[in-house]
């Protein structure tokens, strides 16, 4: 016959410092964990909103990123007219050319500066991000020098609010207005008028991509294979959701170490509940025997201390998970393909607090384990006569 | 205080189990705070090691990514302190298939007769670095990317341009040793300059300047960002040092991630410490009194059990701190530790600060229950049955 868990769950409650300490401890362990996870699951939420799989990103053939793209003015008339490319309201093919470089602007987290990616990119660009909104001031005019900057720009880089000036190429250029692209990686970005920025930055003949959309999920695959397959152009294309999938390995290394970290953690951690659960053993050996002789098997006693652990090391999962509450919705960085900062919010879901418990419990069961094994062991009487 | 010792370790080693348990927990959690304090270290606070420390990188004010004129070199030599200018340009491209991360190496095109005197330290055989002179699609490898690859003198590499478009092949001539990790490549600027348009020779990505003196490292900085100032081009000029640490900032927020982290860890000790602290002492308390008894003032036992705790943790430290250099040294090996500032794997502060910081958590986490008992009565003690 089990023990009852009420017995396991009241002894928690009398020794409650040790219980909450152990607790914490374990707390602490598992909110690490998740903070990483939460920071990964958020750059790939981010990434995976960003591309559009009816947007065929066109790069010059040998280029990973379109800023090491060089991509030629001639090569965008002929792309303009593949067949399945969708047309725009003014009746002309939906195909942006696009210019894409990094500028070092001051950031809140890093006042050395940090790069920022600024696109030069045309109305047709505009149209076929409709994601992509004004939420204050308003779009740049074309031949101006005006920039708008996305959302997370905006609220991370003080040098960037509407009004305020940033020089690059041959002079001062006003940020006009701020956009709001979702969880876009767009957020991160500086939108200004292709010719301008182009020109300025003494790059009017070679440019850095193309994006076309397609008509349908068939026409995009097709547009991809006759451009790849076009060895006249030497351009390589990609859907834009494939670009931004490539990306999430840059959530690698930060992954890696979390991991790493908290495992270490974990080690530390479940030899803390294992002195937890050796002293509560060795202080309740009276009532081992006790419940030995009132017919509890070594089996149940071996159970009972084992969930006792566990329950433990849940409460520490659960204390953990609320300790992370407060990470959803921060706002980081990370460096991207064209080597700028892309900003990304912490994502805490429940399938996280759910890993986040249940390697709580493993914790707990792997620290509980052994204790739980020498209160069965415990001889009837020894144990009675135990102080 | 210090005759108390025999008797601190005796009390330590009483309840074997639990000691051993705490001081593994707390050493686990300490190798993980000593990596942290070490990499903070060379991150943040060490100075340079000595070769770095002679050169400066000078690059556009915008970004990297945007070039500056090659002419100006000529002046930034004339800045007193300046020994040597060397252009070097991030050269990128694809080796092999590029989606495999094992492929990304650094590569820069540079100029091969300035080379070896930017980078002293870097240690090649003389007719190797004749070859490198002599031939222009000759190109120079790492010791620890040659290790990877396998890559022997003689060996061709076929890398696919895209920051300077076009296929190119080199012919590594020579294998040089760094006292960093050293998965670089190094080739001529002149061979890549051939494919390039006639408007894009004469703009660099970058120059490496060596100066005559580290003490002057800011004042030139200063003197030749001074120079540009007002020109289409403005420049930043900083220490290879800091450098490579703006580089590390695309990595995330690192400094905050550490610090994180690290609070999160000595958190963590500082509850199992104490937690073993209040165990040991609440076990103990008739025996305080016995201690009272014979006469020990509460200061002694407060001394004693604090001392108890510093021993339990500093062990703990001295272990984590002996595991970190381990792991210090895993990193630093790393492809990952060639984006790194040079790492010690041993470091006399980092050590200090590690066995100071497992000190005062030990003192920390005790000083409840030390507090409790050494103020218990006598009699309260002797009663206690716990």
């Amino acid at each position: 016959m089990a023990i009852p868990l009420a017995y396991n769950l009241r002894n928690l409650v009398v020794r409650k410092t040790t219980t909450i300490m152990t607790a914490l401890g374990i707390a602490l362990t598992v909110a690490v964990l998740l903070a990483i996870l939460s920071m990964v699951n958020g750059l790939r939420a981010t990434l995976s909103t960003s591309g559009d799989p009816l947007r065929v990103l066109v790069l010059r053939k040998g280029s990973d990123s379109e800023l090491v793209s060089n991509f030629e003015r001639a090569p965008y008339q002929d792309l303009k007219f593949k067949p399945g490319i969708a047309a725009g309201a003014d009746g002309q093919p939906l195909a942006s050319l696009e210019v894409v470089t990094v500028i070092n602007l001051a950031s809140v987290d890093n006042p050395n500066g940090m790069n920022v990616t600024v696109r030069g990119l045309q109305p047709a660009g505009m149209e076929m991000r409709p994601n992509v909104k004004i939420s204050a001031g308003r779009w740049f005019q074309a031949g101006q020098r005006e920039l708008v900057a996305g959302k997370s720009i905006a609220q991370r880089y003080p040098g960037a609010g509407i009004g305020r000036k940033i020089h690059f190429g041959r002079g001062d250029w006003t940020v006009v207005g701020v956009m709001d692209a979702g969880q876009g990686a767009q957020n991160s970005e500086i939108w200004g008028d292709l010719n301008q920025v182009s020109s300025d930055l003494n790059r009017i003949e070679v440019l850095s991509s193309t994006l076309l959309k397609a008509v349908d999920k068939v026409a995009a695959a097709a547009l991809v294979e006759n451009i790849n397959n076009d060895q006249r152009l030497g351009m390589h294309a990609m859907s834009e959701q494939e670009y931004y999938d490539a990306q999430t390995a840059s959530g690698a290394p930060i992954e890696f170490t979390g991991i790493f970290v908290a495992i270490i953690m974990a080690i530390g951690s479940s030899f803390a509940a294992m002195n937890t659960m050796y002293a509560a053993v060795s202080r309740r050996a009276r009532e081992i025997g006790t419940l030995r002789v009132l017919g509890f098997s070594r089996g149940s006693i071996l159970l009972s201390f084992f969930a006792e652990s566990v329950l433990l090391s849940g409460l520490g999962g659960l204390l953990g998970c609320l300790l992370v509450l407060p990470l959803n919705g921060l706002t980081t960085g990370i460096g991207n393909a064209n080597f700028a900062e892309m900003a990304f919010a912490f994502h805490v879901t429940p399938q996280i607090m759910a890993t986040g418990v249940l390697f709580a419990v493993v914790l707990g069961a792997v620290g509980g384990l052994l204790p739980a094994r020498m209160a069965s062991r415990k001889e009837i009487l020894t144990a009675l006569r135990e102080v | 205080m210090f005759r108390y010792l025999p008797f601190i370790v005796k009390n330590c080693w009483r309840n074997r189990r639990r000691t051993i348990l705490t001081v593994l927990s707390i050493g686990v959690s300490m190798c993980l705070l000593g990596v942290m304090m070490a990499l903070f270290h060379a991150f943040y606070l060490a100075g340079p090691a000595p070769d770095q420390a002679l050169r400066l990188v000078v690059r556009n004010k915008v970004s990297l990514t945007v070039t500056i004129p090659l002419a100006y070199r000529e002046r930034i030599r004339q800045v007193p302190g300046v020994r040597e200018v060397m252009v070097s340009n991030w050269f990128q491209g694809t080796y092999k298939d590029s989606r495999d991360p094992k492929n990304m190496f650094a590569r820069f095109a540079i100029e091969p007769e300035r080379f070896f005197t930017v980078f002293g330290e870097l240690k090649m055989p003389e007719e190797q670095k004749k070859a490198f002179l002599r031939e222009r699609a000759a190109c120079i490898v790492g010791r620890d990317l040659a290790n990877q690859f396998h890559f022997q003198p003689g060996d061709r590499i076929h890398i696919t341009g895209d920051i300077y478009p076009g296929e190119y092949e080199f012919t590594v001539r020579g294998i040089f040793d760094s006292p960093r990790a050293s998965d670089v490549m190094y080739l001529n600027k002149e061979y890549v300059d051939q494919a390039m348009p006639e408007r894009r020779r004469g703009a660099v990505g970058m120059f490496d300047i060596l100066i005559d003196d580290p003490a002057h490292s800011a004042r030139i900085a200063q003197q030749v960002d001074d120079l540009f100032q007002n020109s289409t081009a403005a420049t930043k000029t900083e220490s290879e040092q800091a450098f490579t640490v703006g580089f590390l900032s695309l990595l995330g927020n690192v400094k905050a991630f550490l610090i994180a982290i690290s609070a999160a860890v000595m958190f963590t000790i500082l509850l199992v410490s104490a937690n073993t602290m209040a165990m040991s002492v609440r076990e103990r308390v008739r025996e305080v009194g016995v201690l009272k008894t014979l006469g020990f003032t509460p200061g002694t036992i407060l001394g004693l059990i604090l001392g108890e705790a510093c021993v339990i943790s500093v062990a703990g430290g001295v272990i984590g701190y002996a595991i970190s250099t381990v792991l210090m040294k895993g990193v630093a090996d790393s492809p990952f530790g060639g984006f790194l500032p040079s790492l010690n794997v041993f470091d006399g502060s980092v050590a200090v600060a590690c066995i100071l910081t497992a000190a005062a958590i030990g003192l920390l986490s005790s000083l409840a229950p030390a507090l409790g008992a050494s103020r218990v009565s006598i009699v309260q003690a002797l009663r206690s049955t716990d």
